[in-house]
């Protein structure tokens, strides 16, 4: 009987602080993911600022309402603009960000085709 | 005729390159929340500084033609800079309510405060620890917020009220 007792009472410490590790990870993901605004250079996770200490109680507050990552990083957003996320979303201001490798991949495989091409001519000729 | 196409895709990245660089340039890399005028403020409930029982949420604001939210702190230098604009405000312009919102300070410093240098609020919220500040984009004190009777964001100060921005306030609440 006291061992199904002290079997039963690991199982129950293991799960709590496995969910609750788990739950940290998952927190510390969204606070690298934040961008502290009155740190240079800093990310939430980084930070000890005041404001980096206020905005992980609101990200622990909107986890534990059960917000999802994007619910939270939304949220953020409407309240400090997109520059508090490390990762922007598509608009018209950044478009050229992220054009800009697709743009190389074709230019630079249309060079390369030229050159090719040009060299095989050369190499017949 | 090869070596021609060659040149033109050559000088099409240059000018593109030079494009993204001038833009890049262009934008400004100091950060505020000054772009964010427009943003309606929502789902808040503000607790009095002095009364636990006492609190205004949007619908009370919604009743103001104007209303100016000013963070401030006991511990904040700035915001006893700004204090003078904030009485003239309430004196001489009944039409604007504004309300003050202690940030994480303590009770009674905040009070002293207001006794020491006089109370412009029409109503003193509490955010002893800083939740309510993100509600309204805030990254740092003193900031100030003028809204309209829809809660529509007309202006944000960042930093201290100044004679420029004082004015600027009277203009947009005429």
């Amino acid at each position: 009987m006291k061992k199904n007792f002290f079997l039963f009472i690991c199982f129950i410490l293991i799960t709590t602080f496995s969910y609750s590790n788990e739950n940290q990870n998952k927190l510390l993901e969204v606070y690298k993911n934040l961008r502290c605004l009155v740190c240079q250079g800093q990310s939430i996770a980084d930070s000890n600022s005041d404001f980096a200490a206020t905005i992980k109680l609101v990200v622990q507050d909107q986890f534990k309402e059960g917000k999802k990552e994007d619910e939270i990083y939304e949220f953020l957003i409407s309240k400090y603009g997109e520059w508090i996320v490390y990762q922007p979303t598509f608009n018209k201001n950044n478009f050229l960000l992220w054009a800009l490798p697709y743009v190389v991949l074709i230019f630079g495989g249309f060079i390369i085709f030229l050159v090719v091409r040009k060299t095989k001519h050369n190499k017949v000729n | 005729m090869n070596i021609s196409i060659s040149k033109i895709i050559i000088f099409s990245f240059v000018i593109f390159f030079l494009f993204v660089f001038w833009r890049g340039l262009k934008i400004d890399n100091n950060y505020n929340t000054l772009n964010l005028i427009g943003n309606r403020i929502s789902n808040f409930q503000l607790t009095e500084l002095d009364n636990d029982h006492q609190y205004i949420s949007e619908k009370d604001l919604k009743k103001n033609e104007h209303t100016l939210i000013n963070f401030f702190a006991s511990w904040c230098a700035p915001c006893r800079s700004e204090h003078k604009y904030l009485l003239n405000l309430s004196n001489e312009n009944k039409e604007i309510k504004i309300i003050g919102i202690n940030f994480k300070d303590k009770k009674n410093n905040a009070l002293n405060f207001l006794k020491e240098l006089g109370n412009p609020y029409n109503f003193v919220g509490s955010d002893s620890d800083g939740k309510m500040s993100v509600l309204f984009g805030i990254y740092g004190i003193p900031e100030s917020i003028l809204i309209d009777s829809d809660l529509t964001v007309i202006k944000k100060i960042v930093g201290p009220i100044n004679q420029f921005q004082y004015d600027q306030i009277l203009e947009l609440v005429k």
